[in-house]
């Protein structure tokens, strides 16, 4: 790994098709910075992305990568981390990808706390297939496909994490670089899943979750004194349905990752050009 | 052959009929016996009629017959069940004493022996043990030395202690001894025991143990009959080797974290049954664009839908080979018999990632939980050979880059073959994608990159025609006129159904293929016989459909895939061009 990494190495040379404006391009600068910051390199990176506008994020980056199939970065993600722990895995997708056709994966990837990043580049809207409602959709979004809202309420990512077991749960905003970078950048160091939820504005088809909406509404947990150690105070942030919130909303400090509990810490694509020394006792079980 | 002995177990479902058959298999294959054992069992965990059965011979024995010499009755359905098994002199071992078996008549041609098991089994340390007694009966019944089943013993209740170990022995003893005592009666059997030595597995196993003989170190599953003894063989075991297992939260997630862990590097596996597979298939295409070796154990069961999962099938040949929108080339292989489990598992991670492409690995229901003995030689870990493919290091990667100084992973190449380089290999970073993609792997809807890339996979397989044997097994006489084909595990019944027909001066020839697709050209055998069977555990005949589709007339095809459809003077043209170049072979 060569020191002198800068954040731009993660750059393909692919241009992105994002719509001028997006907040994904700003999830991704974060990222890579971040990336950057913690002493990583493309060619130890792994970067998993889904389906949607934010699943193109894998080509935009260089670095290794895959771009899968819609809703199943996570396991991808997983896979990766189990067989090679000495890999720095980030996981990207949208909120349709993490919470709705993958949300049962998320549920899971949470309560196995692979040391692992996972960015949701939430923007409340599909838009890929140009403007239908997500799962944190507002109530009364109206969209094509539901022209009176949606009539049922969003989903809550944080609180899904939590109950599943998070051991680091966030919320950034694509626009604030600064912040947006050092909490991925927290994600990242963290030992376990650091999942980071992104306000990352779709300027095209949604005109209610927008740059002006959330800076005008974010609150930072780290100005008001949040401690993300209290999972007491962690609920009452995620369940304040009335303020958005920006920041490390909770860090499990005694986290003890997957591969520590389950002592996977090989690099598994080493093996020998035969049968693994000690084979030979497989068979003799069977006497 | 010399004379086999069947015997069985039957009772309910809880009755801990399969380790009292597991027990006596063992000790028959531990006696230097050959042993071939099958199982009737139910998809529920307590009540339902279920049997093991266990085939013995001091020969090979490849296959269940329809004929019971014994069997140990725990239950009045265990006899009716069996009644067309069962002949004049059959034994049935039953305990008189238990409720349900007061009344039980036993057909007047056969011999009833009834045992107090439970008793017997309390007066030895616990009524648990009623089965063991069953077992020392069975053995004075067929006049095989107890002593084998002490070795079996000892192996089932080692980690529990001697104490258990020594009370299951008496209890056996004490079966054994009421038989001798209270029926004077001269039994036909006499079970000779040999100085071999033999291993007893079933398919599952031994698809386990060809993963780890492989280098395989990572599995991702989600149990499901009959596939999840692959999964618990593995754990537990794996470990040892450097691997781990991990249960996901369904068959969209295993899949997926098997392709990760395989992008990763490791050779990588996931198994599964047919509503699994529907699951995979989602992620299929993905596996074999991006080219990632993946080995996908399909151990089939009866479908469609839940179907009948704890029945035999072989349904899923026609989902394995079209599975999954659009075109992509996939490698289906079906070992025959339960030792080419895990010869054809060490072979499928090979193709993999020589071929970089998921291969199928299917077994069906009987090859999974049928137990057969073996020589340990058949296993032997020195002849397993590992081939990784096309995988660059920091030294070779540079002959693999582009002008623009970017690794490409897939590479236009003469055999289709391109380069590979796992993560942490410098200057490898890249992208794989399930979108159309350049050499790369940047997405790209160019038109002739399009096609380069489709003819570029497809031309692996032709790679794998030339280069691997897909021969398939061949037995029976070589001469004859009528040609049995068959594929998967309904070998062993075929190889003993020849010696059948040939008794009655029928011959055949047969053909038992492994292999699927890419799969031998049998035409020359097929046009060469008078009249050819084709053999397999399903109703529309799927791999007869393959075989007279192999021996078609050949069309000429005029195909287009580079994303554009066709347009009316450009299709004239081509239509002209191939009447020109003729048709072609």
């Amino acid at each position: 790994m060569s020191s002198d990494i800068r954040f731009t190495d993660f750059k393909s040379d692919k241009q992105p098709t994002w719509c001028p404006g997006c907040g994904d391009f700003g999830t991704m600068n974060g990222m890579m910075k971040a990336l950057a910051e913690t002493g990583n390199d493309p060619d130890n990176t792994f970067v998993v992305a889904g389906i949607g506008c934010s699943g193109k994020i894998g080509t935009y980056m260089h670095s290794y990568a895959l771009h899968g199939v819609h809703g199943r970065a996570l396991p991808v993600g997983t896979g990766v981390k189990m067989a090679r722990p000495d890999i720095e895995v980030m996981v990207a997708g949208g909120d349709g990808d993490g919470y709705s056709i993958g949300a049962g994966h998320f549920v899971h990837a949470v309560r196995r706390n692979v040391d692992m990043t996972y960015v949701v580049m939430d923007n409340r809207i599909y838009g890929l297939t140009k403007g239908q409602a997500s799962p944190t959709s507002r109530e009364d979004f109206e969209t094509s496909t539901s022209p009176e809202g949606p009539k049922q309420p969003p989903v809550n990512p944080h609180a899904l994490a939590l109950a599943s077991g998070a051991t680091f749960i966030a919320q950034s905003f694509s626009s604030d670089a600064l912040r947006h970078q050092e909490i991925i950048q927290k994600a990242v160091e963290h030992d376990g899943f650091g999942f980071v939820n992104v306000y990352s504005p779709c300027v095209t088809f949604n005109d209610v979750d927008t740059y002006d909406y959330f800076r005008d509404s974010l609150v930072d947990l780290k100005e008001e004194g949040h401690d993300p150690s209290d999972k007491d105070a962690a609920k009452d942030v995620i369940f304040d349905d009335e303020t958005e919130h920006q920041g490390v909303i909770y860090q499990d400090e005694e986290s003890v990752p997957y591969h520590e509990r389950h002592g996977v810490d090989e690099d598994m694509s080493v093996i020998p050009d035969g049968a693994p020394e000690g084979a030979t006792d497989l068979v003799r079980e069977f006497y | 052959m010399a004379a086999d002995f069947n015997w069985a177990v039957g009772g309910e479902a809880g009755d801990g009929i399969d380790s009292t058959g597991k027990i006596f298999a063992q000790a028959l294959s531990r006696a230097g016996r050959h042993v071939f054992t099958s199982k009737d069992f139910a998809s529920r965990i307590r009540g339902g009629y279920t049997a093991y059965k266990v085939r013995t011979s001091v020969d090979k024995v490849q296959s269940v017959v329809d004929r019971l010499d014994v069997l140990i009755a725990l239950t009045p359905r265990t006899i009716e069940e069996n009644l067309e098994e069962l002949h004049e002199g059959s034994v049935i071992i039953y305990d008189g004493e238990r409720t349900t078996m007061q009344d039980v008549e036993i057909p007047d041609e056969m011999i009833g022996i009834d045992v107090p098991l439970k008793r017997l089994a309390e007066e030895a340390g616990g009524a648990i043990m009623r089965n063991v007694v069953a077992l020392g009966a069975a053995c004075e019944v067929a006049d095989f030395p107890i002593e084998n089943l002490d070795s079996a013993l000892e192996k089932r209740f080692a980690d529990k202690g001697q104490k258990l170990v020594d009370n299951n022995k008496e209890a056996a003893r004490a079966g054994q001894s009421y038989v001798a005592e209270e029926y004077d009666h001269e039994f036909d059997y006499d079970l000779e025991t040999t100085d071999e030595d033999y291993v007893l597995l079933n398919g599952d196993e031994a698809i386990g143990m060809g993963a780890i003989a492989a280098g395989c170190r990572f599995y991702a599953g989600y149990p499901i009959t009959p596939a999840t003894d692959v999964m618990t063989y593995l754990t537990g075991r794996i470990e040892r080797y450097g691997g781990h297992v991990v249960q996901a939260e369904d068959e969209l997630s295993a899949i997926n974290m098997a392709l990760g862990a395989a992008r990763g590097g490791a050779r990588s596996m996931t198994a599964t049954s047919g509503p699994g597979i529907d699951l995979m298939t989602e992620t299929f295409g993905l596996i074999a664009t991006s080219e990632t070796p993946l080995v996908i154990c399909n151990v089939m069961r009866s479908g469609p839908s839940t179907g009948m999962p704890t029945k035999q099938e072989q349904g899923d040949l026609n989902q394995m080979l079209y599975g999954g929108h659009g075109e992509v080339p996939r490698f289906v292989l079906a070992p025959t018999t339960i030792d080419e489990c895990f010869w054809k598992t060490v072979e499928a991670f090979n193709l993999a990632e020589k071929y970089q492409l998921p291969v199928y690995l299917t077994a069906d229901l009987s090859m999974a939980v049928t137990e057969q003995t073996f020589s340990p030689d058949t296993f032997d870990m020195d002849e397993v050979e590992v081939d990784r493919g096309n995988v660059v290091d920091e030294t070779t990667i540079d002959d693999h880059m582009s002008e623009s100084g970017g690794f490409q992973p897939h590479e236009i190449t003469d055999d289709g073959i391109s380069p590979r380089a796992f993560p942490g290999t410098a200057d490898g970073a890249h992208m794989s994608t399930g979108l159309e993609h350049d050499e790369q792997g940047r997405r790209t809807e160019d038109t002739e990159m399009r096609v380069e890339q489709v003819d570029k996979r497809n031309r692996k397989v032709e790679t794998a025609r030339e280069r691997e044997d897909l021969s398939p097994r061949e037995f029976g006489d070589e001469d004859a006129d009528t040609l049995v084909i068959s594929w998967g595990s309904n070998e062993g019944a075929l190889a003993e159904a020849v010696e059948f027909l040939a008794d009655d001066g029928i011959d055949v020839r047969v053909l038992s293929v492994p292999y699927i697709f890419p799969r031998p050209d049998l035409s020359e055998d097929v046009e060469a016989a008078e009249s050819v069977i084709v053999v397999e555990c399903n109703e529309q005949g799927q791999f007869a459909d393959l075989v007279e589709h192999d021996v078609l007339a050949r069309v000429d095809r005029i195909n287009k895939y580079n994303g554009v459809r066709f347009k009316a003077d450009e299709l004239a043209d081509d239509i002209r061009e191939t009447l020109a170049t003729g048709v072609e072979a």
